[in-house]
C-alpha cells in the first residue's frame, strides 16, 4: 500500500468511478447523507414498499404490453386461437389482446403478471393506509403526506379502471356502460358529459384510445410524480416509529439506510416480483376470451369489477330502484344511480380526506408526532376506522351477492336485504364493539402496570393465607403502557365574557366541544408516576397480598360517545389504584 | 373339416380366431345391449312398464294419468326429452320442495328412464331424445357456439358456464359436468326457470355448436388455474389470500431478520 502523504486518490476501479462522478457532481455528500439516514425497523413499514414494488412491476410489464396492444376500436375479423374466437368480428383492441396472449411468446404471462400486480398494488395501498390510520401516522407534520397518499390511492383506482377496460371485452364493456350510466345520472350536465367522454353516443369509437392515453401516460405520470413527493415527505419528516423505551418525538431509533435497508428493501423487491410472477404464471386472471368481444347486448352472470371497484358495484346493487323521479319540465333525476354511485363513495372519500384535520381540531394538539399510537390508546379513532372498513367490506360483499347466493345456497333477495340493513347497522356495531375492546385493553394495561404479571406462584403464609406473587413489569414493558397522551374533551370559554357580553365564536366552539366529547369522553388515563409509586409502596404488601383489582370500571358505562353526561367520565387517579381494598 | 384341421397350425390362425372372437362378442353385445329408448322405437311393453313405474313414483304429484295436479304440472306433451332430462339427472322424482328441484343421484337406471320416457311420450307429441349425432361436440362450430352462448345463455349460466344466481334461491347450475345429451335436452325443453330454446329459435346445429363450446371449456384455462372461472370476485379474493398473504408473510420475515 502506498502511503504518499496527502494523496487519498482511490485505487480501486469502483473508487475511481465514484471519485470521477463526485468531482463532477458532488454527489458524495448526498450519498453520505442518505446512507446514514436512520429508519426504524418494523414489518408493517414494508406495506408501502409492496405497493411501490408492484408499481415498478406494473411499469415493466406494462411497457411490454404496449408493444403489442393496438388501442383502436376499428373492427376486424380475427383468425387464430382460441377456437371460440376464430372468425369473430371484434375490435382491434380485443384482437391484439388475443394475439398478445396466444401468439406472442410470454405475452399471456406478462398480461397476467400485470393484472395480478394491479390487484396487489391497490391491496397494498389499502393495507398501508390501514397501518397509517390505525397508528395515527397521519398526525402533524404528516397530514399533507396523508393527502398525497389519498390521491395516490384514487389515481390507483383510475389506473386500474382505465386498464381493465382496454381489452374491449364484454365484461369491461359492461363496466364502461355502468360508468356511462353514472355520468348520465349527474343532474344537468350528465348527458353532455357522457357525449364528451365517449365522443358521441355510447360506446362510440373513441373511448378505448382515450383510456389508453389515460392509462399509459396521464395516470402513471401523475402516480410517479406523487410517489416522488410521497417519498420526499418521508425523508423530510423522517419515518415514524412504534412506541418503546427510548423512542421519543425527537429521535429516530433504527438502522442506517446503508447497508441494512438497502439490502432489505432491495431483497424485498425481488421477493415481490417473484411472488407476482408466480401468481401470473400459475393463476389465470381476466381471460378476456371467456367474455368475448364487446357487444352492448350481452351481460353474463357474475359480471363484477375488480375488487377495488367492488364497493361501487355493491352500492348500486343495494340501492332500491324506486328512487328515480321526474321533475317539472320533464327532467329525470335518477337518485337510484346518483346516491349509490356518487354520494356514497363521495362520503367515504370525504371521511378519509378530512379525518386528520377533524382529529387535529377536536384534539387541539399542535405538537409534532413521530411516535406512533397504539390503536387501543385512541379508541374512537380505531373504532371509526373499523366502522369504515366494515362499511367498505359490506358494500364489497353486496357487490358479490350472486356468488354468495350460489356458493352458500341462499336466496339472493334475502342476502340483498340483509346487506341493506347491515350497511346502516354494521358500522355502528363495529364502532361500538371496537371502542369497547380498546377501552378494555387499556384497562388491562393499567392493571398490568400497577400490579405486574401474574406468576402463577402461590405462597402460603405462616398464618395460613394464600396469595399469588406478582412480578413487576420491566422498564420496556412499562414504557410501552404508560407513555401515551390521553386527550381530554376540549374545555371552552363560557358563552359570555366577564361583563356578560355574548362571546363571538361560542357556537362554533360549542360544536367542536361536542365533537371532542364524542372522541375523548370515554377514556382510560395512563398510570402516573405517583400512582405507580403508591402502588409500589403499598406494593410490598400488594405484591404479596395480591388480588388488588383496582376498581377502574367507572368509565365502563354503556353508551356510544356518552352524549348525555356533561362532565367527562374518566378513569384516573381518583377511582383507580391501590387504595381499593383487596377482597 | 379336414382342410380346416390341417390349417390350424397356420401362422395366421390366431389372428383369424381373434377376429372371429371379436366379431362374436361385438355381435352378441349389439344384440343384447340396452338401446337408448326413444318414443319412435318404444314397444308397447316399454310403455306399459313405464306406466307402472309412473304410477308408483310420479303419480302422487303429477296425477295418475300425468294430467297434473295443483302441486305439479301436466306431463301430456312434454315429450321424452323432458322426462329423460329430469329423471336421468336425478331431479325427478323430486326429493323435497324447495326453490327448485336439485340434482341428485339418479333413482332409475337407463332402462327404467327409457320406459318412463316412452310412457310420457305416448301421452302426447313432444320433443324427442336427441340422437348421438345431434349432441356430438366434435361436429360443432366452437366459435359460433361461443357467440350463441354469450347472447342466449351467459346471463344466467356465466360466460363459460360456471353457473349463476337467480331470484329467491333459484340458480342456473354450472355446466361443467352436465352430459352433452342433457345440455341439448335442457335447451329443448326449458326445465324449471330455464326458457325453452326450440328448434326455431336455436336450430339443432346451433345447439350442437353451443355444446361444442361448453365441452371445449372443460379443458381449463390457458392461463393456469382457472379459480372457478367466476371472474373478478374470485380473482380479488385470491389476490388478497395468496398474494397479500405471501407478501405480508415475507414482510414479517424480513422485518424479523436481525439487522
Amino acid at each position: 500500500m502506498t502511503t504518499s502523504t496527502g494523496n487519498t486518490a482511490p485505487t480501486t476501479r469502483t473508487g475511481k468511478a465514484a471519485d470521477y462522478l463526485d468531482q463532477r457532481t458532488s454527489v458524495g455528500s448526498a450519498v453520505k447523507e442518505f446512507a446514514r439516514k436512520v429508519f426504524p425497523d418494523h414489518w408493517s413499514f414494508l406495506l408501502g414498499e409492496i405497493a411501490l414494488y408492484s408499481f415498478v412491476v406494473l411499469i415493466l410489464t406494462g411497457i411490454f404490453l404496449t408493444m403489442f396492444f393496438v388501442p383502436s376500436m376499428s373492427l376486424v375479423t380475427y383468425h387464430g386461437p382460441p377456437a371460440s374466437m376464430d372468425g369473430q368480428l371484434m375490435s382491434d383492441a380485443f384482437a391484439s389482446t388475443l394475439t398478445m396472449s396466444f401468439e406472442v411468446r410470454g405475452g399471456l404471462l406478462m398480461r397476467q403478471i400485470h393484472h395480478w400486480a394491479a390487484l396487489i398494488f391497490l391491496a397494498a395501498i389499502v393495507t398501508h393506509m390501514m397501518r397509517v390510520f390505525f397508528t395515527g401516522a397521519f398526525r402533524k407534520p404528516r397530514e399533507l403526506n396523508w393527502l398525497v397518499g389519498m390521491l395516490l390511492m384514487i389515481l390507483g383506482l383510475a389506473a386500474g379502471f382505465s386498464g381493465y377496460s382496454l381489452p374491449d371485452d364484454v365484461l369491461s364493456g359492461n363496466g364502461l356502460r355502468i360508468t356511462d350510466g353514472v355520468v348520465k345520472s349527474i343532474p344537468l350536465i350528465g348527458s353532455y358529459l357522457s357525449y364528451f367522454l365517449f365522443g358521441g353516443e355510447f360506446p362510440g369509437e373513441h373511448i378505448i384510445p382515450r383510456l389508453f392515453t389515460v392509462h399509459i401516460l396521464l395516470v402513471p405520470g401523475l402516480i410517479l410524480a406523487l410517489i416522488a413527493l410521497h417519498l420526499f415527505f418521508v425523508v423530510l419528516h423522517k419515518h415514524t416509529q412504534y412506541p418503546g423505551g427510548g423512542r421519543t418525538d425527537k429521535n429516530v431509533v433504527g438502522f442506517p439506510l446503508f447497508p441494512v435497508y438497502v439490502a432489505k428493501a432491495g431483497g424485498f423487491f425481488f421477493v415481490v416480483f417473484g411472488i407476482l410472477a408466480l401468481m401470473g404464471g400459475t393463476m389465470a386472471i381476466n381471460n378476456v376470451w371467456n367474455y368475448g368481444p364487446y357487444d352492448p347486448s350481452p351481460v353474463s352472470a357474475g359480471a363484477q369489477p375488480d375488487w377495488y371497484m367492488l364497493f361501487l358495484e355493491g352500492s348500486l346493487r343495494l340501492m332500491p330502484g324506486g328512487a328515480e323521479f321526474v321533475t317539472w319540465g320533464d327532467f329525470t333525476v335518477p337518485l337510484n344511480v346518483l346516491i349509490p354511485a356518487v354520494v356514497v363513495p363521495g362520503l367515504l372519500f370525504t371521511f378519509l380526506f378530512a379525518y386528520p384535520f377533524v382529529e387535529a381540531a377536536v384534539t387541539k394538539d399542535k405538537r409534532e408526532h413521530h411516535v406512533l399510537d397504539r390503536p387501543r390508546n385512541v379508541p374512537v379513532r380505531t373504532g371509526l376506522g373499523v366502522a369504515f372498513l366494515t362499511a367498505f367490506i359490506i358494500l364489497a360483499l353486496a357487490g358479490s351477492n350472486d356468488l354468495i347466493a350460489t356458493h352458500f345456497h341462499m336466496s339472493i333477495n334475502a342476502i340483498t336485504w340483509a346487506f341493506r340493513v347491515l350497511f346502516f347497522v354494521g358500522p355502528w356495531f363495529a364502532f361500538w364493539v371496537t371502542k369497547r375492546i380498546c377501552l378494555g385493553l387499556q384497562r388491562k394495561d393499567r392493571e398490568l402496570v400497577l400490579h405486574g404479571h401474574e406468576t402463577g406462584r402461590i405462597v402460603r403464609f405462616a398464618h395460613g393465607e394464600y396469595i399469588e406473587v406478582h412480578r413487576p413489569l420491566d422498564e420496556q414493558e412499562r414504557w410501552l403502557r404508560v407513555n401515551y397522551p390521553a386527550h381530554a374533551p376540549l374545555e371552552i370559554e363560557p358563552a359570555t365574557d366577564a361583563r356578560g357580553v355574548r362571546r363571538k365564536g361560542y357556537k362554533k366552539d360549542k360544536q367542536l366541544q361536542r365533537l371532542s366529547r364524542f372522541f375523548y369522553e370515554d377514556r382510560v388515563e395512563p398510570v402516573t408516576p405517583t400512582e405507580l409509586a403508591a402502588a409500589h409502596s403499598h406494593g410490598e404488601h400488594d405484591a404479596l397480598e395480591g388480588a388488588g383489582h383496582a376498581r377502574i370500571e367507572a368509565g365502563a358505562g354503556a353508551g356510544v360517545g356518552g352524549r348525555a353526561s356533561s362532565s367527562s367520565r374518566r378513569t384516573g387517579p381518583t377511582s383507580a389504584g391501590p387504595e381499593v381494598p383487596a377482597q | 373339416m379336414k382342410a380346416l384341421a390341417a390349417r390350424r397350425h397356420h401362422r395366421f390362425a390366431p389372428v383369424v380366431l381373434l377376429l372371429l372372437a371379436l366379431l362374436v362378442t361385438g355381435g352378441v353385445y349389439a344384440a343384447l345391449a340396452p338401446t337408448p329408448a326413444n318414443a319412435e322405437t318404444a314397444s308397447t311393453e316399454d310403455i306399459e312398464t313405464g306406466q307402472k313405474l309412473f304410477q308408483a313414483n310420479c303419480a302422487t304429484c303429477h296425477g295418475p294419468n300425468a294430467e297434473g295436479t295443483e302441486s305439479a304440472p301436466s306431463l301430456v306433451g312434454v315429450g321424452a326429452a323432458s322426462v329423460d332430462f329430469q329423471v336421468s339427472t336425478g331431479r325427478m322424482p323430486m326429493q323435497m320442495d324447495g326453490p327448485q328441484a336439485l340434482q341428485k343421484p339418479r333413482q332409475f337406471d337407463e332402462e327404467q328412464t327409457a320406459q318412463l320416457a316412452a310412457y310420457v311420450a305416448s301421452l302426447g307429441v313432444g320433443p324427442t331424445i336427441p340422437t348421438d349425432e345431434q349432441v356430438d361436440a366434435s361436429q360443432g362450430d366452437i366459435a359460433n357456439g361461443a357467440a350463441l352462448f354469450r347472447t342466449n345463455c351467459a346471463m344466467c349460466h356465466n360466460a363459460v358456464g360456471a353457473g349463476g344466481a337467480l331470484s329467491e334461491g333459484k340458480f342456473a347450475p354450472p355446466l361443467w359436468d352436465v352430459s352433452e345429451r342433457n345440455i341439448y335436452q335442457a335447451m329443448l325443453t326449458g326445465p324449471q326457470s330455464m326458457p325453452v330454446f326450440n328448434d326455431a329459435t336455436v336450430t339443432p346445429e346451433e345447439k350442437r355448436d353451443i355444446i361444442a363450446y361448453l365441452v371445449e371449456q372443460r379443458d381449463g384455462s390457458a392461463g393456469g388455474l382457472s379459480l372457478g372461472s367466476l371472474g373478478p370476485v374470485s380473482e380479488g379474493l385470491w389476490a388478497w389470500i395468496v398474494g397479500m398473504g405471501l407478501l405480508i408473510g415475507a414482510a414479517v420475515w424480513i422485518g424479523a431478520k436481525s439487522s
